[in-house]
């Protein structure tokens, strides 16, 4: 996350004429900047670098390596997801319905935006074109609030509904209750939806303390539905909600017993991804302020350079987030 | 990151004396806390580091003492499992993995490459305030309800016990970081800031192996840091990904962890590797035998060594396709292992050796590390690994390569980089003896510990059969004798601190490019980068000795 | 405490390691460990022969070429940097070395992971900090914290736990595996000489994981019907009081609660009969019947200020005669 902010801190320092690094060897009596004309050329150029091509490749070196570990921190969680998704597959096809996809798309356009104007201020500063320069990071830092406004929408709904990882895991609504199970199974939202009516009453009718005189046609129908068939469960089967060979759809019609998985997996990675987007709005910010003071041009843009790199691996790791979190089916 | 100045730089006036150095060069406070000089860091690592080892020290003795008699001795079933925690946690994590690369490479890997400073400064600095906070907050644990879960923190223990393991867990995580910083600042450091002439095949071998090191913490230390993360959060939360009760997988957490933390251990033998191959040919005044060999194993052992993590697995119901393929490349990695040693000991075949500290440190290095070598192999055939598995066997095997390798090695290197460090000689006698109890102490403390193992005393074992007791005392004799040796150490380098005489240039008749400069080194080290024409253990014979100024000279 | 904790271990459980004609390992009491003990000694006398090699070079050469001193500025011989056919033979040896260690090891580990068909089937139980066997009876079953197992029989044990990790080991069978809370695993062993031997658990599981002691009594030939036939009757007719004594250490009671009145990880049963506790919660409630079964069958359900809920369910584990037999037990300690 520092590593643009140390090469151009490092230049900073070194921005008053580089100190004499000879002078332990006491018998050469003539000031640094005499030997060194690069660096007086150069104020962003760092005491310990020789030419600014050197601190540039170090840089995107080490920018680099850097991208390398953030793929491997989040390469931690991919895989938590994959073998959460291979061992509790219906967990998945359960969740999905409750995030928002259009949200969510949105959202990539945003980032996908928000990328373009970035890699495009980098030659902006290459040019030293200053004006756009300054519009291209104000647009992509745009771009990052809008997406973090959206997800605050997104949380805020899921908090609503009950959707937390873990313990606080309790959802208001049913499956068949949304409108994008709806839409995509309606028949099967139907036939749950009856299940559960009779449920209720199945649990009714005993509390009411009439167990045996109830006995009757009510009843008879619901036993009747306990055990549908094959043909019956159709429409559920299609939907993804049972098993094929499960003659019970009670159970999963219910939701699965794992899901508080998929939402503590879903809010720790976009959580984590979120908060990388916040400390790219900081840098993105920083950049601006030093854009404002003029400082970036042909031999000194490795700072742009280097936050963009970073920005897209942001964008990235979104990309992949979309799909396994919100298209899963 | 807000922009500390640098009051280093805004201070330097013009023109200093000939004997200005990076200790003289400015005072005060501020001028070691802001500094950005690689070597002031590596001397506040330096010093922190062996404030841990310390600490940690203080609580390995107070294990050794509880375990000096079956049930109680002085503590609580719960307190020595704290203490056996934070021992662990506070060694590897504060101590060896930081303690060779960020101390001792910090000081030296810039001179080594007659560099003026590592590529990322204030990289380097906030990898050093990272590691102060991954510190306070393992402190933190220690302080409130200490963390009881081994260093290993296995779910779903980690997540249910009710000590306080999310302090201690955030500190390894902060100090992951700090570790990146630090390898990626050397890689970087390494590929772009060699001298002229410096092919990779001229650097030193301490480069070399602070390379692979440095891949390793790049490569590996984020997934410990995800795994963590994921620990806490389950803690807090209920997550559900470890913890069974839950729905979690707390296998999944040992593969986790261990694909971090087997790797880590070559983060902590590595450079230990590296600093022996320094000190054996200076020391024999010989090139070392097999140069080329020793560098690529470096990085070869760093590569197979993410395909290990495994080994550790064999009693957790992995499959046997999964512990076989596992088993194997552990086999792979025990071989370029013990030519490195067949390396080292053919060095000082028709050599001329001095037997200083440093080397004698080095030899104790070649003594464990051949046994703890060979203990290794036997935890690798899978049959009887099986047996061993969690006992005082794998206790005494991964004390005699960590601390009979890694911080031998550190002493040898502490010692060998002393005198250019702080440009003081240390008393040479003392410092004999003191290597001398280290090494007999080592040996005494963990050699009867292989014998309980194999005879199936499990580790982490606050109370034990009474059959088991004399071994285990003779091992707390040992664990003291260890105190005593380190203590005398410690003594002998501080005197040196205050009183040492001056050190020379070059104490040790060394050719590689950090005994170019004075003792201490100047504030940029190098004025301009030195060319590099030979390989770093070429030219023993163009260097005299000169006793005026107890050091080697170039020969006119 | 502890020491209490030991003493009421001591007498009649803390096993002891039966004497050991090898230097290095315990005595080997099954059949796999003949292979593994030859694998080991295999290793020994390698390990030995490599280390004395590299020792004797190591003193062989700081005692021949030790430098005079510094001053007499000697240089080193000119010798070769690298000495193709000696690198080979170094390199070679050990690679030969290896691999047949790797073969018998992974022999070693498949024989160790593969039960044969017709073994006996055991079940053991892991929970802090407690093993506990469940054994068949023509009625039912029965539980016992020992392991006994017939001679000259394989037997394969299904491993589980409730809530931590443990791990079974039993040196003198040279075999080992953990106890996985949410999935079971297994090992298998036969025995080959009758006796007395220690269960250690192998993976640290908390407080008292060294005191998660047990052993395995292996029965000569046919004996261990007879044994079973009358431990099944004993466990079948004992009732009241005196069943849930016996269940009180056979099921780990005993290591979170005490009945002497000095609280441990649990509330210590004496006197707790009819006590009014003090709930996590703040609200008081009086120790009856109910709530005692309630406790059993649901611990995080009404936990005693003080206490961290961490006693696990013995839904499934405990009959309504043990229940009975238990609470009949508590209500004996006044």
């Amino acid at each position: 996350m520092s590593e643009p902010s140390t090469e151009t801190q490092a230049a900073k320092t070194a921005s008053a004429p580089p100190p004499a690094a000879h002078e332990g060897h006491g018998h050469e009596d003539h000031g640094h900047e005499a030997h060194d004309p690069i660096h007086a050329a150069n104020p962003h150029l760092a005491h310990h670098f020789d030419t600014p091509q050197q601190q540039f490749d170090a840089g995107k070196l080490g920018i680099w390596l850097f991208l390398l570990t953030e793929v491997l921190f989040f390469a931690g969680l991919f895989c938590a997801y994959t073998v959460y998704r291979s061992m509790n597959p219906e967990v998945f096809v359960y969740a999905h319905y409750f995030l928002d996809t259009k949200l969510g798309a949105l959202n990539t356009c945003v980032l996908l935006i928000s990328s373009l104007t970035a890699a495009w201020a980098v030659r902006n500063a290459q040019l030293r074109e200053q004006k756009m320069l300054m519009i291209n990071i104000v647009v992509t830092i745009a771009c990052a609030c809008t997406f973090m406004c959206v997800k605050y929408v997104e949380y805020s709904h899921k908090y609503h509904d009950g959707l937390l990882p873990g313990h606080n895991f309790q959802p208001k609504e049913q499956i068949w209750e949304l409108k994008s199970f709806r839409d995509k199974h309606p028949e099967a939202a139907e036939y749950a939806e009856k299940l559960a009516k009779l449920d209720e009453k199945k649990a009714e009718a005993p509390a009411g303390g009439a167990a045996k005189p109830s006995e009757g046609k009510a009843e008879e129908k619901a036993e009747k539905i306990e055990r549908p068939t094959e043909e019956e469960l159709e429409p559920l089967l299609n939907a993804g909600l049972v098993g094929p060979r499960s003659l019970d759809p009670s159970a999963h019609i219910s939701r699965p017993r794992m899901a508080h998985v998929f939402f503590g997996i879903y809010f720790f990675m976009t959580g984590l991804h979120g908060f990388h987007v916040l400390i790219g709005i900081g840098i993105w910010i920083w950049m601006l302020v030093k854009a404002a003071k003029g400082q970036f041009g042909p031999t000194y843009f490795g700072p742009i350079d280097f936050t963009a790199l970073y920005w897209h691996l942001v964008d990235l790791i979104w990309i992949y987030l979309f799909p396994l979190l919100y298209l899963i089916h | 990151m807000a922009s500390p100045t640098t009051t280093a730089d805004a201070a330097i006036p013009e023109k200093k004396g000939a004997d200005d150095n990076y200790l003289t060069h400015d005072k005060g406070f501020a001028s070691w806390a802001f500094t950005l000089d690689h070597k002031r860091i590596g001397v506040m690592y330096l010093a922190s580091v062996l404030s841990a080892f310390a600490l940690g020290g203080v609580f390995a003795l107070l294990v050794r003492t509880e375990l000096w008699s079956p049930g109680r001795t002085i503590m609580e079933h719960d307190t020595y499992n704290q203490m056996f925690t934070l021992h662990g946690a506070i060694m590897v994590f504060l101590v060896i993995i930081p303690g060779i690369p960020a101390a001792l490479g910090n000081i030296i890997l810039p001179l080594h490459l007659g560099a003026k400073d590592v590529a990322f400064p204030k990289l380097n600095l906030a990898s050093y305030y990272l590691w102060i906070i991954g510190c306070l907050c393992m402190l933190g644990s220690l302080v409130t309800n200490a963390v009881d879960t081994g260093w290993t923190f296995y779910a779903p223990y980690s997540t249910t016990t009710q000590t306080n393991v999310i302090p201690a867990a955030m500190g390894a995580f902060i100090l992951g970081f700090s570790s990146i910083f630090t390898g990626l600042n050397f890689i970087v450091t390494i590929h772009k800031l060699r001298p002229p002439g410096m092919t990779f095949f001229r650097m030193p071998l301490f480069v070399w192996a602070l390379y692979s090191t440095a891949l390793i913490q790049v490569l590996a230390t984020p997934v410990i840091g995800i795994t963590l993360l994921m620990m806490i959060v389950e803690r807090v939360f209920g997550l559900g990904i470890f913890d069974p009760s839950l729905g979690g997988d707390p296998v999944l957490f040992q593969h986790f962890f261990w694909f971090y933390s087997h790797p880590a251990v070559y983060i902590m033998i590595v450079p230990a590797f590296g600093v022996v191959s320094e000190i054996i040919p200076v020391f024999s005044r010989k090139r070392l035998f097999g140069y080329q060999f020793i560098a690529i194993s470096s990085l070869a052992i760093a590569f197979l060594g993410f395909l290990v993590w495994g080994h550790h697995m064999f009693t957790s119901g992995q499959s046997v396709l999964a512990g076989t393929i596992f088993s194997a490349i552990t086999f792979l990695i025990a071989i370029p292992t013990a030519i490195k040693i067949f390396n080292w000991v053919s060095t000082m075949y028709k050599g001329r050796i001095h037997l200083d500290t440093p080397m004698l440190y080095a030899l104790a290095f070649l003594w464990v590390f051949t046994i703890g070598g060979l203990t290794g192999v036997f935890l690798a055939v899978m049959g009887v690994d099986i047996h061993l598995h969690d006992t005082y066997f794998v206790v005494a095997h991964f004390h005699y390569v960590m601390m009979g390798g890694a911080i031998t090695a550190f002493l040898g290197g502490l010692h060998y980089w002393f005198p250019k460090a702080f440009g003081k000689m240390y008393d040479e006698k003392t410092g004999r003896i003191g290597a001398l109890i280290v090494f007999v102490g080592l040996n005494l403390t963990f050699f009867p510990q292989f014998i309980l193992g194999s005879r199936g005393m499990p580790r982490r074992y606050y109370n034990y059969l009474p059959e088991f007791q004399g071994l285990h005392q003779l091992s707390t004799i040992g664990a003291f004798t260890l105190g005593i040796g380190f203590l005398l150490t410690a003594i002998s380098l501080g005197r040196a601190l205050k009183n040492g005489k001056p050190a020379p240039k070059n104490p040790w008749g060394g050719v590689t490019l950090e005994w170019t400069t004075t003792s201490p080194p100047p504030y940029y080290n190098f004025h301009t980068p030195p060319p590099v024409t030979a390989g770093p253990y070429d030219g023993y014979e163009n260097l005299v000795y000169d006793e005026k100024i107890g050091g080697y000279v170039a020969k006119t | 405490m502890t020491l209490h904790l030991l003493a009421l271990l001591a007498e009649p459980q803390l096993p002891k390691l039966a004497p050991s004609d090898s230097f290095w390992l315990p005595v080997d009491a099954s059949v796999t460990s003949r292979n593994i003990d030859w694998v080991w000694d295999f290793m020994i006398w390698v390990s030995l022969l490599v280390t004395i090699g590299v020792f004797v070079a190591i003193f062989h050469f700081i005692t021949k070429y030790k430098a005079k001193s510094r001053a007499a500025n000697e240089i080193a011989e000119k010798s070769a940097e690298h000495n193709t056919a000696l690198e080979i033979t170094w390199s070679v040896l050990p690679l030969f070395v290896c691999i047949a260690l790797f073969v018998w090891g992974f022999k070693g580990f498949v024989d160790l992971r593969t039960p044969p068909k017709e073994a006996m089937e055991l079940h053991a139980n892991a929970q802090k900090w407690k093993w506990t066997f469940d054994y068949k009876c023509a009625t039912g079953g029965m539980t016992d914290d020992t392991l006994h197992v017939p001679i000259d029989r394989p037997v394969r044990m299904l491993i589980s736990s409730v809530d931590v990790l443990h791990a079974l080991y039993i040196p003198s069978f040279r075999t080992k595996m953990d106890a996985v809370p949410g999935r079971y695993t297994d090992l298998w062993f036969q025995a080959t000489k009758a006796g007395d031997y220690p269960i250690f658990c192998a993976e640290y599981c908390g407080t008292s994981h060294s005191d998660m002691l047990s052993h395995v009594v292996v029965h000569p030939a046919g004996q261990y019907e007879t044994w079973l036939k009358g431990a099944c009757e004993k466990a079948d007719s004992m009732v009241g009081p005196e069943r849930g004594k016996k269940l009180y250490s056979q099921q780990g009671c005993e290591t979170c609660h005490t009945i002497d009145g000095t609280p441990k990880i649990g509330p210590s049963w004496k006197g707790l009969f009819g006590k009014m506790e003090m709930m996590a919660d703040g609200t008081p409630y009086k120790v009856d019947e109910n709530y005692l079964r309630e406790s059993m069958m649901d611990p995080t359900a009404k936990v005693v200020q003080g206490f961290a809920p961490s006693m696990p369910t013995y839904k499934g584990k405990l009959s309504d005669k043990d229940i009975d037999g238990l609470i009949e037990f508590i209500k004996t300690l006044k």
